[in-house]
């Protein structure tokens, strides 16, 4: 494993390494700067960065405004307030004008931890990937954030990046010919006897998983889907045809997301056995970040059990 | 600056909105014409603006934050010369791309697409802020409803606006007094607006929306105001213009049936020609031959098509 760092770490550290080489970069948050980590950015670019208080709605449209004449907006807060609260500012002032505004969206999934179910919003890439127009990213590293975050200045249009509170390991630095590109997947670990599709956090878990599984003879292909819209159907038949069964695994509700996405698919264009692991539709509790985690099966152990699942279904 | 050219342009806006609702058979009339006055203000007289380049970075903006209104907004566009007149036939049809709320991706000269009651003002917040990051001079206006007001939004926005010092924007509340269930006082009480925007930190202005040199002084003097926004508090008449739609909330979102089309063209048209009428006469030279040529266009006033040829 690599270094350990939280995604929303990465986030900050990337807008301040690329401020320079993107002079219309412009950062807003909305009283959360120290959280979502804008506020390195704040410091550096005092000039570029407003503090539009706890007004999320508003700050949803003031970054559209800047988008239309020409600012590149980065907007942030926790994912429960920037995908929740402000969903309509979201779809009406920013993505039906197909804006140039990337929704950051923080403290996503069970993760955050202590301040319980309020904050811990399991939705937000279900709301997200239901509007036109939009990109989903969830980055499961520091490394894949930093990537994510330079490859959202060179897009142009709505994009929700949603990132998460706990520091994790890091895992894409360690893969051979790892490259990020918006809308592809990435072979983590390939196997022949399920695929495991995995976003956030729940990649390293699906690789922990995996390594269990191997001592017991089943080889787990593990797919990382750092972009869960557009999702990369093309690598998702090749591993259905390959494996013949898919686990879906992610930090989120198990309605609409990761594995929403993949079983429409895989029901589309080739039907296999799937079953999704997530949040089973409810709300999160508090705890410290891993006890909460665990309570709802969110780790190694959990995707042991839905990789047996699917390989009952498969047979 | 020439009173009767904006009361022709206002009155020549009316008419081809109620047309674009007529034709339409639906739309949001009450509002489009108690905005009219103000929109044609802006458009006419006070907006640094250019149909040939309406992507100019440079040009003022304006955000229909009551996007509602859009028959205003798009009657408005047209004369301005953004697109032919004749494209208003397209409003809110499956054959064109004039959606029923303004759309900046597909109508030209719409500055940001709006609708949902609220959003308006906080994305002409950004575009004023970044006039001011790029030390640009352009200006920003934006209109508001005084039913939509009472979105929190906008008193999001409000601060904002405030705390960022943005002296280029220019909001006007089109205080018509009634929203979809009623009046205003009614549904949800919202004055002393001007005590509660000072209080947010604007500079406010009281004025009779439907007075063309009232508006154009008040768009003026906000360009004078340094450090914080103005706020312009436009009281107006819902309906302004057909004698039966007038302060009646019942026409916020209705389209005229043909007798009620004919009878509220009828009085549009009057109005049209009256201003007309003022403009030959204040050209004494051209006076007789302007008034003969008028006369020839209206032998018979409530003709659907008649006005096509005056617009």
């Amino acid at each position: 494993m690599g270094e350990k760092i939280a995604t929303r770490a990465a986030y900050g550290d990337a807008l301040v390494a690329l401020a320079d080489q993107y002079p219309q970069l412009t950062v807003l948050d909305a009283d959360l700067s120290g959280s979502t980590m804008s506020k390195g950015f704040a410091k550096a670019h005092p000039d570029r960065f407003f503090n539009l208080g706890i007004a999320e709605a508003n700050m949803m449209g003031v970054a559209a405004g800047l988008a239309t004449c020409g600012k590149k907006v980065f907007a942030s807060s926790f994912a429960m307030f920037a995908a929740g609260r402000a969903f309509e500012q979201v779809r009406n002032s920013i993505a039906y004008p197909n804006l140039n505004v990337t929704v950051v969206g923080s403290h996503g999934g069970l993760s955050v931890g202590e301040d319980g179910a309020t904050h811990q919003c399991c939705e937000d890439l279900a709301i997200m990937r239901a509007i036109p127009n939009m990109t989903v990213l969830c980055p499961c590293d520091g490394p894949e954030m930093r990537a994510a975050v330079e490859a959202l200045m060179k897009h142009n249009g709505p994009a929700y990046l949603r990132m998460c509170r706990l520091a994790v390991d890091s895992v894409t630095d360690e893969t051979p010919g790892y490259r990020f590109e918006i809308g592809r997947g990435v072979i983590l670990r390939d196997g022949t006897d399920v695929t495991v599709a995995a976003t956030g956090l729940m990649v390293q878990a699906a690789m922990k998983a995996a390594e269990l599984l191997e001592n017991e003879g089943i080889s787990v292909q593990v797919l990382d889907f750092h972009t869960i819209k557009p999702l990369d159907g093309a690598l998702l038949e090749v591993a259905a045809r390959k494996t013949g069964c898919v686990v879906t695994t992610e930090e989120h509700s198990v309605l609409g997301g990761l594995g929403g996405a993949v079983a429409e698919y895989l029901a589309e264009h080739f039907p296999v056995p799937v079953v999704r692991h997530g949040v089973n539709d409810q709300f999160g509790r508090s705890g410290k970040a891993q006890e909460v985690l665990d309570a709802y099966g969110l780790n190694a152990q959990g995707v042991v059990e839905a990789v047996r699942r699917a390989l009952k279904l498969k047979k | 600056m020439d009173t009767n050219y904006l009361a022709s342009n206002a009155a020549r806006g009316r008419l081809l909105a109620m047309d674009a609702v007529y034709t339409a058979a639906s739309g949001h009339i009450g509002g489009s014409l108690s905005v009219m006055d103000i929109l044609t203000t802006l458009y006419f007289h006070t907006m640094k603006v250019d149909p040939k380049n309406p992507e100019d970075p440079d040009r003022d903006r304006f955000v229909l934050s009551k996007g509602h209104c859009t028959p205003a907004l798009y009657a408005i566009l047209a004369l301005k010369g953004y697109f032919p007149k004749e494209d208003l036939t397209l409003f809110r049809s499956i054959k064109g791309h004039f959606s029923g709320h303004p759309d900046m991706v597909n109508v030209p000269g719409v500055d940001m697409s709006t609708g949902s009651l609220g959003q308006g003002i906080s994305a002409a917040v950004g575009m004023a802020l970044a006039g001011k990051m790029d030390h640009k001079d352009y200006r920003v206006y934006t209109v508001l409803g005084d039913g939509e007001i009472e979105e929190g939004q906008t008193w999001e926005a409000a601060m904002s606006a405030a705390k960022f010092g943005l002296d280029n924007l220019c909001a006007v509340v089109d205080v018509n007094g009634l929203q979809i269930d009623g009046a205003t006082a009614d549904v949800m009480p919202s004055e002393p607006l001007d005590k509660k925007y000072e209080a947010f930190g604007w500079h406010v202005i009281h004025l009779d929306g439907h007075d063309f040199d009232a508006l154009a002084a008040a768009f003026d003097e906000a360009k004078t105001v340094k450090g914080k926004p103005t706020m312009l508090l436009a009281k107006t008449v819902k309906g302004k213009g057909v004698s039966f739609m007038e302060n009646d909330a019942g026409w916020h979102g209705k389209a005229p049936n043909d007798e009620q089309y004919d009878k509220a063209h009828k009085e549009l048209v009057d109005e049209l020609r009256r201003c007309t009428d003022r403009i030959a006469m204040a050209s004494m030279d051209n006076a007789m031959e302007a008034l003969e040529k008028l006369d020839a266009l209206f032998p018979d006033v409530p003709v659907k098509e008649a006005w096509e040829e005056l617009i």
